[in-house]
């Protein structure tokens, strides 16, 4: 998942607020006339909920737009509930949706009938990082080091702890399974926060987590990253433990495991809608990505600040689906028909 | 003493004019929402995050974390005026609160819950502030087999003690289990029972089941008798109070055995509801008059009320100290905690020190606010039961659709109350319990789920329940629990036998 | 469930027990075998890494059956409960009807033109119908619940409630 059109990070929120301002002038003169229902597919607390909340305060704080912004929970089958919605919603203006790799991973596992082209792409807001953990008693210091453990330990003895089944942690922990030649026992959790305490009292033996949920373990020392998912390191330079900083733990690829995988967290809506009405909500993004609170959390959660629009995003998504399908089709993880 | 050195430090950060203005804020919107069905503690709290976010997080937190204390004092009213559980964990209440309503002990039963509310969340307030680390400790030894354990004991502790046709209990049960697995499975993520409708993907809640098959099933019971509800000759002064609390400390062994389930539940996260309904269970197998618990006993509002209270409020501790929630409702303040750019975590405690003792002191105050709050409001609450019938009924039927709604903005589930009331109206006539249908609904998910990860783990091998001595104690307490109205009746009939 | 459609056995002047019983046992012995229906689709077996998705389903349908073709049993064959006990008398239904009817119509109003509106109407006819309460102050008690609920959902909570598919409020722009 190589994305080819990175910006240079710390000019691009302005450099894009402007340059759309100007290039959507008197294109950008819908404004939305009641309450936008601002719908995730997940449930209260995840990381998606936290991602839309933060934008629906950042929102109200600096007035960046003359109506609320609403969140609204849909969790329902793996997520289905809330892109079925959207979908059903064609030409509404006033919903859009914070997505996961769930956009992609819940069609195919659950076959339930949607894909991302009958909604509109607004904005990818940012990338995910996915680390591989393990508890810092264990004598593992590198994940070469961890995953000749796993070869010697036989198929199915160490545990890989994730959230959810069928999705972004289980097919990752089948690629590491695939490029490494073991066999892990995977064991679904209902949300990361589960996961990471459930890895500090030993009971699994490693997980993927997002860095932010599994940060406070490894501040506190129970945790220890071992790499991370991404094609390159993480930018953040600031230690974060006592040692180490997010930049200090290596990529997956350069420690010997040759794959990648990022999450997307981005934005869309009904199909349908007017040019103008997307336009409107790009600025908005923008605008929302200039705040103080918004690179304070992007920072806290190391995320990959990937922004992209209109056609660069659609492309993006469409890369996504079919990797997806591979990791999926592979891990035999498509819905039967 | 290190831990009164930083509880009044924490004081001193809790105690400002504005600090005490949100807490009042904060208990009454919390009262509010609990009484509201469907918007829970945790939907609350969500919304009003972020309106929170501009303000200190000290002061955000004590906000937020006193609409908690609100929600879970909240909760018990309408469950003792009109059956409705407003929050899945004062279900257990309705079983002695509203028949004591009925008989018009309406403020005698308020009074009795609130006041339990209040010593269960002291209870835990107090271990949090002189136990936060080792009980941190703890909770990290709860794995999928832990939790299976825990659930069993839940239903151990709560099986075989009603009087209805066994075969009703069972049908019944299972029929909670049936509708707890609709929806996307958490261990293979397939969707089950819902034969290619997607309405039914979320599943049913439990608190749609809940208002339906109490809440609308008891309206239309109670039109049978006629135009009105039963209990309206309660007292309605503030007397009530003073005489309800003389008759309270006989039962300080209940209290305090509630205490420790709450607490226990509320730190490794089985949380409230589970600690209400084991409570409630225990409480009746353990007293001299369980038999007649359901008819409107003091005691079966004690126990559930008191585990509640304590099981939401111990459910902070591991939010703080660990980061994780041990609730729905610590999940979304969990993320309060990140948006305010706090990290949550075992460096908390080290790092944000007036943030946490500011916290815990305003846990004391939230809940002492909380406390006068509802109990000078006790004439009030139960002064709506003297509102006609025809008034207060239409206006009950709409707070429960509204409530069944806001549970997932789903239309569908304004039927599904409806449905479930027809429903929760037949069983009740036809002697079909309707607390093991609401325990299984509740708990049968999560059980499975931590049945089946436990299975993965060991490879499909059973006695992983037994593997270490914690799970095995906890389980050889539910197989207790399970066979202990077998013993209590042997040790009967032997003392009859003696005499 | 819908033991209201019991047909038939009319003892004294009501729906008899046997009647309800009958109807509650058979819904449930069809809610059973759905279950167990589906729990076969999905596999039901316990494999080598424990129990597939549909075990505990599975077994939870066939004991709804079981538990169901034995109260059924008793009913039809056995002489436990008395047959010309009153499930529930003519008067007694006509006033639960007299609820769970309006009810209906009420979230069938709540379909249609959202929840305010059907509050309103709903609130103002039961206290005319039912408490014989005059128009005007029914019709103001209804109009208030609805703002004071609107103002509480929409405004200061910002929870959006169901506006109906045809959505009358769309023009005060909700």
């Amino acid at each position: 998942m190589d994305i080819q059109n990175r910006f240079s990070r710390g000019l691009l929120p302005l450099l894009a607020a402007f340059g759309l301002c100007i290039a959507s002038g008197p294109a950008a003169a819908w404004e939305p006339t009641k309450p936008v229902e601002f719908i995730i597919p997940a449930g209260t607390g995840g990381g998606a909920d936290q991602m839309a909340r933060l934008i629906q305060g950042i929102v109200a704080k600096h007035n960046l737009m003359k109506q609320a912004l609403i969140p609204v929970n849909k969790s329902g089958g793996a997520g289905a509930e809330g892109f079925l919605e959207v979908k059903a919603a064609k030409g509404d203006p006033h919903k859009i949706i914070i997505t996961l790799s769930n956009l992609f991973t819940t069609p195919m596992a659950t076959g339930v009938p949607f894909n991302w082209k009958e909604l509109t792409p607004v904005a990818m807001l940012s990338l995910d990082n996915f680390v591989l953990w393990v508890n810092s008693e264990t004598p593992y210091k590198t994940p070469k080091e961890y995953l000749d453990a796993v070869k010697k330990g036989g198929p199915n003895t160490f545990k890989m702890g994730g959230t959810g089944s069928k999705q972004e942690d289980q097919i990752i922990t089948v690629a590491i399974e695939k490029a490494a030649g073991v066999k892990f026992t995977y064991i679904p959790f209902k949300g990361g926060g589960a996961v990471a305490t459930q890895l500090v009292g030993k009971h699994i033996d490693s997980s993927v987590n997002n860095p932010i949920e599994a940060v406070a373990q490894w501040r506190a020392g129970s945790l220890r990253a071992l790499c991370v998912f991404d094609a390159e390191r993480m930018p953040y330079k600031e230690k974060v433990t006592a040692t180490q900083s997010w930049n200090d733990i290596p990529t997956c690829k350069e420690a010997g495991i040759p794959m990648e995988y990022v999450m997307l967290r981005g934005i869309f809506m009904p199909a349908g809608v007017s040019p103008d009405v997307v336009a409107f909500y790009v600025d908005l993004f923008n605008k929302v990505r200039a705040t103080p609170e918004w690179k304070k959390f992007m920072e806290d959660g190391a995320f990959n600040q990937t922004f992209l629009t209109g056609k660069a995003y659609a492309d993006w998504v469409a890369k996504a689906e079919a990797l997806h399908r591979d990791l999926m089709k592979e891990a035999g993880f498509l819905a039967k028909p | 003493m290190e831990e009164i050195n930083a509880l009044f430090h924490g004081f001193s950060v809790a105690l400002t004019p504005f600090n005490l203005l949100l807490m009042f804020i904060g208990v009454t919107l919390g009262v509010l929402i609990g009484v509201l069905p469907g918007l829970g503690g945790a939907n609350g709290i969500a919304i009003l995050l972020p309106l929170t976010f501009a303000m200190p997080p000290t002061s955000a937190v004590i906000m937020l974390s006193c609409i908690y204390w609100g929600a879970l004092f909240g909760g018990a009213i309408t469950s003792i005026l009109f059956n409705i559980p407003g929050e899945p964990w004062s279900v257990a209440t309705t079983f002695d609160g509203y028949p004591m309503a009925q008989q018009g002990k309406a403020g005698e039963a308020l009074t009795t819950a609130f006041t339990s509310s209040f010593i269960g969340a002291f209870f835990a307030v107090v271990m949090i502030t002189f136990l936060a680390p080792l009980v941190a400790k703890f909770a990290l030894k709860f794995g999928p087999p832990e939790f299976f354990a825990v659930f069993f004991l839940t239903f151990c502790s709560f099986i075989g003690m009603g009087k209805e046709p066994p075969f009703k209990i069972v049908a019944a049960m299972m029929l909670g289990f049936a509708l707890a697995a609709v929806g996307i499975d958490t261990v293979t993520g397939q969707l089950r029972l819902i034969f290619g409708w997607h309405e039914l993907m979320r599943g049913f809640d439990f608190l749609i089941a809940v208002i339906g098959l109490f809440g609308i099933g008891e309206i239309l019971l109670s039109m049978e008798e006629g135009l009105s509800f039963s209990g309206r000759t309660a007292k309605i002064n503030m007397r009530i109070v003073i005489e309800t609390w003389k008759k309270l400390p006989r039962f300080w062994l209940t209290s305090l055995r509630s205490c420790i389930i709450g607490c226990w539940m509320g730190i490794t996260p089985g949380g409230a509801t589970p600690a209400s309904f084991m409570s409630y269970g225990i409480a009746k197998r353990m007293s001299p008059d369980g038999a007649k618990f359901g008819t409107g006993m003091a005691e079966g509002v004690i126990a559930p009320e008191t585990a509640a209270h304590a099981a939401g409020t111990a459910a902070l501790l591991p939010m703080i100290s660990l980061g994780i929630p041990g609730s729905p409702t610590a999940a979304v303040l969990l993320g309060g905690l990140l948006i305010w750019g706090l990290q949550p975590g075992p460096l908390l405690f080290v790092e944000q020190k007036d943030f946490v003792w500011g916290l815990i002191a305003s846990m004391y105050l939230g809940n002492i606010a909380g406390l006068i709050i509802v109990l000078t409001c006790v004439p009030l609450f139960a002064a709506i039961l003297r509102v006609p019938f025809s008034i207060i009924a239409p206006v009950i039927i709409v707070i429960c659709a509204i409530g069944a709604y806001t549970v997932h903005n789903a239309m569908l589930d304004i039927w599904l109350m409806l449905l479930f009331g027809v429903a929760g109206y037949a069983f009740k006539k036809l002697a079909y319990p309707l607390a093991p249908l609401v325990l299984a609904l509740v708990l049968g998910d999560q059980a499975e789920s931590a049945f089946r990860q436990a299975m993965l783990m060991s490879q499909g091998d059973v006695s992983i329940f037994f593997s270490n001595g914690l799970v095995s104690s906890i389980m050889g307490l539910g197989l207790l629990m399970l066979v202990w109205p077998f013993i209590s009746r042997l040790k009967a009939s032997m003392r009859k036998n003696a005499a | 469930m819908e033991d209201k459609q019991g047909s038939g056995d009319v003892v004294h002047s009501g729906i008899s027990v046997r009647a309800a019983e009958i109807v509650v046992a058979v819904i449930l012995l069809g809610l059973g075998g759905l279950v167990v229906y589906d729990s076969v689709r999905l596999g039901f077996r316990w494999v080598g890494d424990g129990p597939e998705a549909g075990y505990f389903p599975f077994y939870i349908g066939l004991f709804i059956c079981i538990a169901s073709l034995i109260t059924l049993g008793q009913v039809l064959f056995g002489k436990t409960r008395g047959d010309h006990q009153v499930f529930v008398a003519w008067e007694q239904l006509k006033l639960v009807l007299s609820v769970l009817v309006p009810a209906a119509f009420f979230v069938l109003g709540i379909q249609l033109v959202g929840i305010y509106l059907a509050a309103a109407a709903y609130i103002a006819f039961f206290m005319v119908w039912l408490g014989k309460y005059n128009w005007i102050k029914s019709v103001l008690l209804g109009i208030a619940v609805s703002i004071v609920t609107f103002m509480m959902f929409e405004i200061w909570f910002k929870v959006p409630l169901f506006k109906g598919e045809f959505n009358p409020l769309s023009i005060i722009g909700y």
